[in-house]
């Protein structure tokens, strides 16, 4: 299968969705207005990768910004991670803040409570 | 019909109407507007008005926490403001011409002040009005949970949206949503909101 590669915009996130690494990158502001049309094809990606995914996938999140429509559309795709997971791949997710952004940080720990899947915060430096 | 005319040559109508135009200027000069906006809300208009904002609270040196949360509460009212735009018949404007919102943001002491208003059917306003007095009646910790609750529900509309952009602006500003319904007929309401975003 192709790996995806898109570059942000102001409203999208720029997309590395490495099928080869195992690397999968959203980075970026993520506020469209029709989140699910974005989202979509990422979550059927995931869900193709899903069947022959790499021994380590490694997913990082590294958003300045996002919508509450984005929100339900990223726990799509922690979903498909957390099922990969619970099939014994190994998974791990990287949440990046801005130093002091509390929102970001609190954001990240919601997902890390409802997802069953390692999630690590890491704090970027201004 | 005549014109009257005034000493200066020009229609009274004329003069009222830069009288009246000024009188708007003062009143949004001495409110400390720093945009508005009355009209179709677009995508494209949507992205302006963030360019513009987040350019002036750079110019204004605003703190990065209060930069951020000031943004993200912008994007959910104007996006409350083009989704809910579409459910709503454009005959349904007093003149009758468009299917206009009005939008607003202005300094306040500590921060910032966002108003929105727009029509909506008057059939979903009791059930709105109950939501938005929920949300209003949660602290901290119970916003977080019902956050959570609504994040992880299967419910959400085809763009995405799910009733989360309410429950976040209440998170985010650790304020209360200040709204009022003015009931027009028994089809639609003007559905106004009020939010202060401060430093914390």
């Amino acid at each position: 299968m192709d790996s995806i590669f898109i570059e942000g915009t102001p409203k999208t996130p720029n997309v590395r969705f490495d099928n080869e690494k195992g690397a999968l990158l959203l980075k970026g502001r993520s506020i469209p207005e029709n989140s699910i049309e974005f989202y979509k094809p990422l979550v059927d990606w995931l869900e193709a990768y899903s069947n022959s995914p790499q021994p380590k996938t490694v997913c990082e999140i590294q958003l300045e910004y996002f919508n509450t429509s984005s929100s339900k559309c990223l726990l799509d795709l922690f979903k498909k991670m957390e099922n990969m997971n619970k099939d014994g791949n190994e998974i791990v997710i990287n949440w990046y803040y801005e130093e002091d952004d509390e929102d970001m940080l609190e954001a990240g720990e919601d997902y890390q409570s409802i997802i069953n899947v390692p999630f690590k915060m890491i704090e970027l430096q201004e | 019909m005549t014109n009257r005319f005034t000493s200066t040559g020009v229609t009274v109508a004329e003069k009222e109407s830069t009288m009246n135009i000024y009188d708007l200027y003062h009143r949004m000069e001495s409110n400390k507007v720093v945009l508005s906006f009355k009209g179709d809300v677009t995508s494209q208009l949507m992205s302006s008005i963030l360019q513009i904002i987040e350019q002036r609270m750079d110019d204004l040196n605003e703190a990065p926490r209060l930069r951020k949360k000031v943004y993200n509460v912008l994007v959910e009212c104007l996006q409350n403001l083009y989704h809910h735009i579409d459910e709503v018949p454009s005959e349904t404007a007093k003149n009758g011409t468009d299917r206009s919102a009005i939008f607003m943001i202005s300094l306040n002491p500590k921060g910032y002040s966002i108003t929105t208003g727009n029509y909506i059917l008057a059939s979903r306003k009791s059930d709105f009005e109950n939501k938005l007095e929920r949300i209003n009646s949660m602290d901290r910790e119970e916003l977080k949970r019902l956050y959570k609750e609504v994040l992880n529900s299967e419910e959400r509309s085809d763009k995405g949206g799910g009733g989360l952009g309410m429950i976040d602006i209440a998170r985010k500003t650790g304020n209360k949503l200040n709204y009022d319904f003015a009931p027009l007929n028994d089809e639609y309401a003007f559905f106004s909101l009020n939010i202060n975003v401060e430093e914390q």
